[in-house]
This record gives C-alpha cells, structure tokens and sequence, in this order.
C-alpha cells in the first residue's frame, strides 16, 4: 500500500497516526505528569495539565516513607541474578544443541517450550510447599531460582536461534587450531554471539523485573521487589495518587528505556523464532 | 613430514553409507586432490582426516601413527574452509595468530610468525583489519595464513576457492601451487573443478558414492580411465560415449572419444552428423552435433570454423584415442 | 561436526538445564497432582488422606469454578480480539510512511514494558476512579455520568486494561512480520489492478495469518494466568465478578489452605492452556524444520 499520497493526505494521515499513538501512549504520560503533582492536584477535577506547581516532592517522599531502594534493589538483584544464572545454564545448552545436535535435540527443545506453557497455578501449592519447609519463602535466592527457572526456556530458546546464525565451521576453524571446548565457546562463540546475548539478557530482565505472579505469591518483605511493592499501593487506606504515581514512574522507567533499545529483537524471543 | 594413510575408512551417518570403505596412500609432500560429483562424500572424507568427524570403522595414519581416535588439534593437521570461516571479531592479526595463541607461544614467537606469513601472502598491510573489511581474495589468503603458522603436516582444503569469482580463482590457483612448491608440505585439496583438479594436482583422487574410482596422475586419468565414470568426470566437455555397430566394430560394449580427439570435416568422414549449435569462442569452437544413429556428440574444432546450424558434416574419431568399455563400463584398454 | 566425545559433551552440556527444568515443572506438577486426590488443609496438618477425585468433583461442581471458567474464557476471547484487530490496524498504520514514525512506534509499544501492578493501579485510580479518575471528567465534561467502573463494569475495566498491555505485543509481532511482506508482491497485486482493500485481504492478511496464529497463541497461554492485575484492582471481586481460574486457584491455596482442591484447579489449569499449547507447539515445531 506505498500509494503515492498527496502530501496533504500524508500529513492527515501522520496527525492521525499521532493521535491514536498518543492515545495509547496517554496512561504512562498521565502517570508519568501526576508523579510531578501535589497530591491535591492530583486528584483535582478538572484535572491540570501544565499549570500546575511541579514539585519533586514524592520522590522524596516515596522513599523516605517507604524505603524505595530497598525494593528497587531486590528488583535489580533479582532480574539481573536470575540472568546471570539463566545464562550460566543456557549458553552451554543452546551451545550443545545448536552445534551437537541428536535426533532427539528438537524434541528437548520442544519439551522445554512446553514447560513454559504451564501456568504457574499448576504448580503454585507444591512450590509454595517447598519453599515454606526449606525456608526459602521471602528470599532473593528462591525468587532467583524461580525467575531464572521460569524464563530459562526462553534463554535457551533465544540463544539456539542466535547460535544457530554462526557457522559451524568458525568453531571448527578454532577447533583445527587447537582451541579446547572452553576456550572455543569463550574466545570464538561468545564474542561473535554478543549481539545476540545482549537481547537475551534485556528480554529476560525485562520479563523478570515485571513477573507479578511468583513475586507477589512467595515474597512478603525482605525479598519483595518493585511489583510488590507498587501492589501494596492497593490498599484503600488513603490514596497518594502522586506518591503512587513517583514510585510506578521509578519502577518502569529503566526497563520502559532497555525495551525501547531491544524491540527489534524481542519479536524473536518473544515467539520462540516463529517470526521473524 | 606428512604422510598420510587411509585404511579400510567407513563413514555412516545412521543408515546412510556414505564412505562404505576407503583405502589410500598420500606420500609426503604430495599435492593430493580429490575430485567427485556433489554428495560423493569428498568433504566427508576430508573431515575424517581432519578429525572432525569420527570414522566409524578403520584406521587413519599420519607418518604411520593412528589418529583416528585423537581430536583434531592433535593431528597436527592445518584446514582452510571454503567459507574462509575467518573469526569475525578479530583482526586479521589475530586470526592468524589464534593457533599459536592456543598452543601456547610466546608472543616474539607468535609475532614472528605472524609477520612472516603475511609477508609471504601480502597481507602485511592489512594485519590490523577484520575480516569484514577484506575482499574475498584477501579473506582465502587469511585462512590460508592461518593455516600456514602452525607449520601442519599437511593442510587440507575444502573447495577453498569455489566463493571466488572467475579471474580472481585463476590467481589464486596460481598461488596456491606457488606455495606448496615453497613449502613442499602435504595438501590434500577437495574440489569439483575439473581444472583445478588437472593442474594443481600431483594426484588426483576420483571419488563417487565415497568409493574411489580411480587414483592417478592428472594425465594418467585423462589417457587411461579406469572406467567410464573416469572417463566421463574427467575432461572437458565431457568424453562422447557411443554403443551400437561402430562399437562391435571396436569389439567391445562401448567406446568413448573425447571431444578433441574427432576429426572435422565437410567432405568426408566416419560418421555423418548435422550441427544443432556452434558455440564460437575463439580459439576453439564447440560443435554439438546430432550423428545420425549415434546421438548426439559434442566436439571441438581449434579456431574458427564456419559452420552453422544445419550444416552437414563429417566426423572422424582418431583411432588411438578412441577408448574402449565392457557392458559394466570397465574400460578394457587400446586396441 | 559429530564426532563420539562431542555428542557426549553435548549431554553433559545441556544436561543442567534439562534437569533443572524437570525438577521445576515435572515433578512440582507430578506433586500437584498427588495433591489433588487428597483432602490436604493447611489448618488441619497431619489430617491428609486419600479421597480420590472427590476435590474434581468438588471444584468442577462449583458454581465458582464456572463463574471463574466463564470470565476466564470471557477475559481471553475479548482481549484477544480486541488486540488482534487493533494490532493489525496498528500494524498497517504504523507501516506507513508516517512522520516522525520511529518515536510513535515506541509510544506505541510502551505498555508492554509497564509492569502488570503499575499498569493495574494507574488504570484504576489515575484513570478509572468515578470521581476524580480521568475518564470520570472527560464523561462529566461531555455531559455524561460517569461510571464506577470496578463496581459497575468490574471485568470490562480489567479487560481494558489488559488489553491496552497486550496491544503493543500484537503491534510488535504484525508489524514485523507485515514489514517481510515483499514489496514486489504488493506492487504486482496493484499492477494487476487490485486496490487496496483487495491488496489487503487477498495478500496481507494471508500473510499476516501465520504471525496472528503465533499472537493468539502465545498471548492465550499468558491471559489464562492473568493474576496480578486481578489481584491488586479487585480481589476478584466484586462477588465472583472477576475471579478466574488463576485467582481461584490462589484464593484456595493461600486464603483458604485448601491445598486439595486448589491442586485440582491447578490441574484442571494446566489441561486447559495445554490444550492451546499443543498448536502452538506443534506451530513452532514444524518451524524448526525448515
Ligand atoms: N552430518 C551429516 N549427517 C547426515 N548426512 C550427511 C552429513 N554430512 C554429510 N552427509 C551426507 O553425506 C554425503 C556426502 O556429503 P559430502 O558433504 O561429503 O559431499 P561432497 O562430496 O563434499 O559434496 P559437495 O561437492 O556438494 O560439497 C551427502 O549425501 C550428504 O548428504
Ligand atoms: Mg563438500
């Protein structure tokens, strides 16, 4: 449909398009504009858009009241730790089976996939259970286990289709040259597969920073991250729309900024290759 | 030294036989190349002496000493790949240096090295580039520079220069028999290039279905096939195959004749044949004729000939070149 | 390259997540289902027993069960009807030249980044609250009542805001695939006189089928989980109003210690989105062939 537009058309066309983006794009722009209100302001009718007095405040207040860090940091620690993990597993998997492939070598890629079609209902009494008796209920190191466990079937999955693009022969070429498997898979596979590493990290500190299901079920303070944290926001006592607003603001931001770096190869983790 | 034996060679992938057995001797020094229609399993074989597949029967020598079992870097074997399989990521200096690196040099010897071979393959200039940077001509002379460092017992190619356009194959065809009459080591060298075969080789090995058909000098092949797949994958164009009476006349199943050995003319002859197409090219002309009750045959005329489509001709097969075969296609030699 | 000693660095390599995986999923699942023939109360400890497929018989009889099961079926279709045809239109809208088309794109996709209780609370008081939220004012300013959306209108608001995070994903996926969509392909059809409408529905959309398969897919096996949006807007409630299957299964396990019966929704859970995962595994297999 590359019709020769007019060029009025073509600017109606574009102001349109704006409109619906700005549409949508409204929620996190309005979140964004009240975190800057005083909490009168905030709920004022009818609501103000600019003259209004911008204030810092919340951000101030929110961690003062409430120790924001403390949760921001479990969300750091816990999607960058279970990437870290999730990799450690990944790489030497996606490796084996994008270069040592079996006959059975899709079929484990396709039970993996399966495993991360089960809703973590099915399984939420058993693990609840679990970590209860061990005491892992409320850790950063159980949340990390499970986030890395949830999202290691993407990891693998994402790192297979980038390992996949490399010839074989380069690690052969490394092979003939007398590098040992370590040295093939750190001096030739990793550097060439950077680009690909990359995204899969992004992506999987991006699904784990956002998991609202296991954070919120298995976490009540000490480990609880940003999702928790803006959940306790729910409660009726009181309602700080510009505080709540601040701390929302604070909490997608970085991952609203890798996501918008990343887009391009998300589609591809994101449905396993199936587009491309 | 690199003297390189094959024993009794099997290769299966599952149930596919693709080397049911393979016996061979290279000799030290040897330019050896092997030769075959696609899927004959050359590659195949090249990889089983270079040890990056497992045979799955037999035995494979190095200056007599069995390798099958080690892995590749063991060997002490040097491959260049046809698709350079050049590391991206480092520059050509590196590339090249990644071998001595892994055994283990010091970095005065490595840089020796290094500085030595690019010299010898001009890529003095470009030692700090990647390989996205470099033509193809320069990327083959990489991987070939990184073969040459670890002073291999023999270096093995793998159609190293099929990724390369017309002219630019001829030179490095060139340079690749330079080098090896430079370093005098073993180069086991796999290709479908009939040309590349018939010049560079001191042996050339005729493989089909990972069998091998027949080892010789490029021009033993040539005079002497073995058989009719011989016959036929060596030479072109292709050797005319032709059965029926002018056969029994030669008292056998077939004959063949190559395409430069029949006489052309448009008086008289042994058979009568009518041009379809003539291809012009100069110093010689290709004549693809119908020949009566022969079929059709290919031939080639030296120079000019000013024939067309239509034109009725006359050929003659010289009769010391004609080549004989039984109804298996083996050849049966002169008369 | 296949060589004895590789095949087997290959297990060894992939062996760790293999494991990792079966004792994450199978066996928790092998427990669940365990579970789920006992009558097993966290209040009760050491009373469990046996009782066969009575906790089925109990939540399969629930009236909650099929008023979960309903707005559950309810939440996936509209959502996913309302993402697929708005992802497409998007998609066409944002494959044009637009200007300033690559910011517009990341507005576009922005609510996909937002985490679920961000999206939830400022869906709910930021733009939803009846008397201060901003659909509120722009209803009175038209005229109009405004709406109490959490009481009047509970699962259409979670709709909503579901769908308006869901969106960017359908918008991500079609534009890519519609951007592989040959230009010859578009520009023979127009030679051969087509016009846009038939450009669209004779070569576009055949085109786009396969990346919408892989969107209602993909997306129907996050929605049937949908949890934290429930959980911090309504509880579920009012009622039953907005409990699905998920919820249910959590109000069970965590608010009543029933593991029994919560195990036997989970069951019930995993068969359902099974049933969807195995087009979709089967979509995502045949392309791993090629
Ligand atoms: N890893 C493998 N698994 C199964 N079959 C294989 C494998 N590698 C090669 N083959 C088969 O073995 C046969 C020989 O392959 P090979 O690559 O050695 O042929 P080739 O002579 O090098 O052909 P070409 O001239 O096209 O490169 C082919 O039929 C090929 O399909
Ligand atoms: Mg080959």
């Amino acid at each position: 449909m590359e019709n020769k537009q007019t060029p009025l058309g073509h600017i109606g066309f574009s102001i349109f398009a704006w409109i619906v983006g700005l549409l949508i794009f409204f929620p996190i722009f309005w979140m964004v504009l009240t975190s800057f209100k005083t909490e009168l302001e905030a709920v004022s009718i009818p609501p103000s858009f600019i003259s209004f007095d911008w204030t810092l405040e919340n951000y101030a207040e929110v961690q003062a009241r409430s120790d924001y860090f403390r949760f921001a940091m479990n969300s750091v620690i816990l999607s960058v730790g279970s990437t870290l993990v999730g990799l450690l597993f990944a790489v030497p998997c996606a490796w084996a089976m994008a270069f040592n492939p079996t006959k059975r070598t899709k079929d484990a890629l396709l039970w993996m996939l399966s495993t991360k079609m089960m809703p973590p209902v099915g399984v939420l009494v058993p693990i609840y259970l679990v970590f209860r008796d061990w005491g892992l209920l409320d850790t950063r190191f159980g949340l990390i286990m499970v986030l890395f466990l949830m999202n290691l079937p993407i990891m693998v999955w994402m790192l297979y289709t980038y390992f996949k693009e490399i010839p074989s022969d380069i690690l052969e070429a490394a092979r003939m040259d007398g590098a040992t498997l370590p040295k093939e898979i750190i001096f030739v596979l990793l550097p060439m597969a950077v680009p690909g590493i990359a995204s899969t990290m992004l992506l999987n500190i991006i699904l784990a920073w956002n998991e609202a299901f296991w954070t919120l079920n298995l976490t009540t303070a000490d480990a609880a991250p940003l999702t928790a944290f803006i959940a306790s926001y729910s409660s009726p006592e009181g309602l700080f729309w510009s505080k709540l607003s601040a701390a929302s603001t604070l909490a997608v931001a970085p991952i609203l900024i890798i996501g918008w770096f990343s887009q391009k190869q998300l589609v591809r983790g994101l449905t396993f290759g199936a587009v491309k | 030294m690199g003297a390189i034996r094959l024993e009794k060679v099997k290769k299966t992938f599952g149930t596919l036989d693709v080397i049911p057995g393979v016996d061979l001797d290279i000799n030290d020094g040897e330019f050896v190349v092997f030769v075959g229609p696609s899927g004959c399993g050359k590659s195949t074989l090249l990889r089983l002496i270079a040890g990056l597949e497992d045979v799955t029967d037999g035995k494979i020598l190095i200056n007599g000493v069995d390798v099958a079992n080690e892995a590749p870097a063991k060997r002490g074997l040097s491959m260049v790949f046809q698709s350079y399989a050049l590391y991206p990521h480092m520059t050509v200096y590196n590339n090249i240096a990644f071998g001595l690196k892994m055994a283990g040099e010091s970095k005065a010897v490595i840089d020796e090295k290094v500085q030595n071979a690019a010299k010898i393959l001009n890529l003095t200039d470009y030692l700090e580039r990647r390989p996205g940077a470099l033509s193809g001509g320069q990327r083959q002379r990489v991987a070939i520079g990184r073969a040459i460092v670890r002073n291999p017992a023999a270096f093995l190619f793998d159609e190293p220069l099929s990724n390369l356009d017309a002219a630019l194959r001829v030179n490095m065809r060139l340079e690749i028999t330079g080098l090896h009459q430079e370093l005098k080591t073993t180069m086991i060298y796999v290709t479908h290039d009939q040309v590349e075969a018939m010049t560079m080789a001191d042996k050339i090995v005729v493989l089909q279905a990972g069998r091998v058909e027949q080892v010789g000098k490029p021009m033993d092949l040539y005079n002497n096939p073995a058989n009719k797949f011989v016959a036929g994958f060596i030479g072109s164009p292709k050797m005319n195959f032709i059965g029926g009476d002018y056969a029994k006349k030669h008292d056998c199943h077939e004959i063949g004749i190559r395409p430069e050995h029949v006489a052309v003319s448009t008086e008289s002859g042994d058979l009568p044949a009518t041009v379809k197409i003539a291809e012009h090219l100069g110093a010689e002309t290709y004549l693809h004729v119908n020949a009566g009750g022969f079929g059709p045959m290919t031939v080639r005329a030296t120079g000019e000939v000013p024939l067309g489509e239509h034109d009725k001709i006359w050929l003659t097969p010289e009769q010391d070149r004609i080549h004989r075969f039984d109804a298996n296609g083996i050849a049966l030699g002169k008369l | 390259m296949s060589t004895r000693s590789s095949t087997l660095t290959g297990r060894i390599m992939s062996a760790p997540s293999i494991i990792a995986l079966f004792l994450w999923m199978i066996v928790p699942l092998g427990m669940t289902i365990y579970f789920s023939f006992l009558r097993y109360n966290l209040l009760s400890p050491g009373m469990e027993e046996w009782v066969g497929t009575l906790n089925y018989e109990f939540f399969l009889t629930d009236p909650a069960f099929f008023a979960s099961l309903a707005n559950t079926l309810l939440l996936v279709g509209s959502v996913l009807v309302i993402t697929v045809i708005g992802g497409v239109l998007l998609g066409l809208m944002l494959d044009q030249p637009i200007f300033g088309r690559g910011i517009l794109r990341l507005l576009v996709i922005a609510p996909f980044f937002i985490m679920p209780t961000v999206n939830a609370l400022v869906w709910k008081n930021l733009l939803m609250h009846p008397v201060s939220g901003m659909f509120a004012w722009i209803a009175n300013s038209l005229g109009f009542q405004s709406i109490d959306w959490f009481s009047e209108a509970p699962l259409t608001a979670i709709i909503i805001m579901v769908s308006w995070q869901w969106l960017p994903f359908a918008v991500l996926i079609l534009l890519t695939a519609l951007q592989s969509l040959d230009r010859d392909q578009k520009e023979a059809a127009q030679m051969d006189g087509a016009g846009p409408v038939s450009i669209f529905f004779y070569i576009t959309l055949p085109h786009l089928s396969r990346a919408i398969t892989v969107v209602v897919l993909i997306e129907t096996i996050f929605l049937l989980t949908v949890f934290a949006e429930i959980f911090v807007t309504t509880g579920g409630g009012p009622g039953l109003a907005t409990t699905n299957i998920a919820f249910l299964v959590y109000t069970q396990a965590l608010l009543q210690y029933d593991v029994g019966g919560a195990s036997a929704g989970g069951i019930v859970a995993v068969v359902l989105a099974n049933i969807v995962a195995i087009f979709l595994i089967r979509l995502i297999g045949k392309n791993l062939d090629r």
